[in-house]
């Protein structure tokens, strides 16, 4: 085990998370701000309750989940490519360190920067609505896995990407839908019974329904389902990995 | 004592087919400083990148400071240092901080006076605090040395270490891979500049079209190719060459005021005597001679158009 090697890659991603603190903190904290102004207090006073939780405290676990899958793509994506990018892979690639810890670097760096962004958006939740945590252990769960899964999935993005335009099209296009349409600001019990179905398709909604759950004991599905859905998808992100190194796919010719 | 590098039997097909590398055999000794020269696209990069871990090969077994550079690619990498070609840096990193970087990715612990070292050798310690964007290609130039020395490298590659340098980093260059070589380490160059290999090289390889068409011994391949050259400065004009002299290798030149005779270096010099003594007995008087030996440049062009 190269730690040495882990270690410095590890650090010198969150170096650039240091540097780019308004980029990767300050902005997700903003608009996340903004969604509780606008749905929370503007539209939210005038929403029924949804489960007996005020509209304000339902939307904190999917504002949560937009943000922590925005960020953790975004910020794994753009850590492997800017060096595929810029030609710096190549040390990377000639140093002693297993496929396993260049993963373990990029990854980590990217999945803590998720973690830590999702704990100042709750805090910062707090300063709007009132809420309680009934479940601390899977809530902390759910953020840890989320995160990693889905930097998981951006350092995949960020390998097959050979362009900016690609490196931004699959949040944008897909991710982003996913999230507004897995139950952000609604509980798909309220959506008609064939879009209920359309939405179980919808891996997001179980990120979220298992997220909620942590807060409210609510959910859309079983909890045992939401975990067990997060956990195939970690699974066929790191076959995707698995794959990618030992064919060396954009990487090694 | 073993070879630092051995490749044998090494091809590289790409997979449009291209043939890359064609079973390639080479052994670099410990401590020497081998040049490999070859045209562009001969494959000089590509058997490099190939050492170094950054490309896969096709086919054969290499190995670097005794060790397979597939199975046991932790102790093969961490016992090179790579200087790629282009000029590849973080631009937001301080010098400081990426050659430290690369130092722990190599997998050793921190040694920050061996940096200092480092840094002070390349003359880069009162850039250490910069960025590395804000610093002229010279200086990025010597930053990316400073990282592949900073984990202590066996070996050392430089991939065209001096494309587009200035001279006076050139000089520095050189100083810098004798004074390396002196401490034991092994440096394999690749390069455009005939004089640099002619300068610094223990030993050729020449690489054409992805062979390997020579390994030799600098010093016997400027003698064993090398041609020689006299030129006679004559006292008065010849109208043409004498006809004793036209079964030799000689010209006369257009003003008709100098003769010049090649020969083999390797060629007993019987030659030389025989055709001054020639010279004497037709009268033919000269006020100076001289005997110039060809570069290696023109050895190098010769080999490569053959």
């Amino acid at each position: 085990m190269n730690f040495y090697g882990v270690r410095a890659i590890y650090n010198f991603e969150m170096a650039r998370m240091k540097r780019t603190l308004m980029q990767s903190v300050l902005s997700p904290v903003i608009s996340t701000c903004l969604y509780f102004v606008v749905f929370g207090s503007a539209i939210g006073s005038r929403m029924g309750d949804i489960d007996n939780i005020s509209y304000g405290a339902y939307i904190i676990p999917g504002l949560v989940m937009l943000s922590l899958l925005m960020q953790s793509i975004s910020n794994a994506s753009f850590g492997i490519y800017m060096p595929k990018f810029s030609g710096t892979i190549y040390e990377v690639l000639s140093a002693p360190v297993s496929y396993v810890e260049v993963v373990l670097g990029y990854v980590g760096a990217a999945a803590t920067k998720s973690v830590i962004l999702g704990l100042i958006i709750l805090a910062t939740a707090r300063l709007f609505v009132d809420y309680e945590v009934l479940h601390p252990f899977w809530m902390v769960a759910f953020l840890v896995l989320t995160s990693v899964t889905f930097s998981l999935f951006g350092f995949i993005i960020g390998i097959w990407a050979d362009g900016f335009e690609k490196l931004q099209i699959v949040p944008m296009m897909i991710v982003t839908p996913l999230v507004f349409l897995g139950g952000t600001f609604y509980s798909i019990d309220m959506l008609p019974s064939i879009w209920q179905t359309i939405s179980l398709f919808n891996p997001v909604v179980y990120l979220i329904s298992g997220f909620r759950w942590a807060f409210y004991g609510v959910s859309d599905v079983h909890i045992g389902i939401s975990v067990g859905m997060t956990l195939v998808f970690l699974t066929a992100c790191m076959l995707a990995v698995w794959y990618i190194f030992k064919t060396g796919y954009r990487l090694r010719s | 004592m073993q070879p630092d590098i051995s490749v044998q039997h090494l091809s590289k097909f790409y997979g449009d087919g291209f043939q890359a590398l064609k079973d390639i055999n080479l052994e670099i000794k410990r401590g020497e400083i081998f040049a490999l020269l070859g045209p562009n696209g001969a494959g000089k990069t590509t058997l490099i990148s190939i050492i170094c871990g950054i490309t896969n090969l096709s086919e054969g077994v290499v190995k670097a400071a005794g060790h397979d550079i597939v199975r046991q690619y932790r102790k093969a990498r961490q016992s090179i240092g790579l200087v790629p070609q282009e000029l590849n840096t973080d631009s937001f990193e301080t010098v400081w901080s990426a050659v430290s970087f690369s130092r722990g990715l190599f997998g050793k612990a921190p040694k920050p006076e061996h940096i200092e070292k480092v840094l002070k050798d390349l003359s880069l310690w009162d850039k250490r605090n910069n960025r590395i964007m804000s610093l002229s290609g010279g200086m990025k130039r010597r930053v990316m040395i400073a990282k592949a020395l900073s984990h202590e490298p066996q070996i050392l590659f430089l991939d065209e270490p001096t494309a587009g340098v200035d001279v006076e980093l050139r000089r520095d260059m050189w100083e810098m891979v004798r004074k390396l070589r002196e401490n034991g380490v092994t440096i394999i160059l690749t390069t455009h500049y005939i004089e640099e290999a002619e300068e610094m090289a223990d030993r050729i390889g020449v690489i054409r079209e992805g062979q390997i068409i020579l390994v030799e011994e600098k010093d016997r391949l400027m003698s064993k190719l090398g041609k020689k050259e006299l030129r006679l400065q004559l006292q008065s004009k010849l109208d043409k060459m004498p006809g004793e002299l036209t079964l030799e290798p000689i010209e006369l030149s257009e003003d008709g005021y100098e003769l010049i005779y090649t020969f083999d270096s390797q060629q007993e010099q019987a030659g030389v005597a025989r055709l001054l003594r020639t010279l004497g007995d037709l009268g033919i008087d000269y006020r100076d001679l001289q005997t110039r030996e060809s570069s290696l440049e023109e050895i190098f062009v010769g080999l490569v158009h053959e």
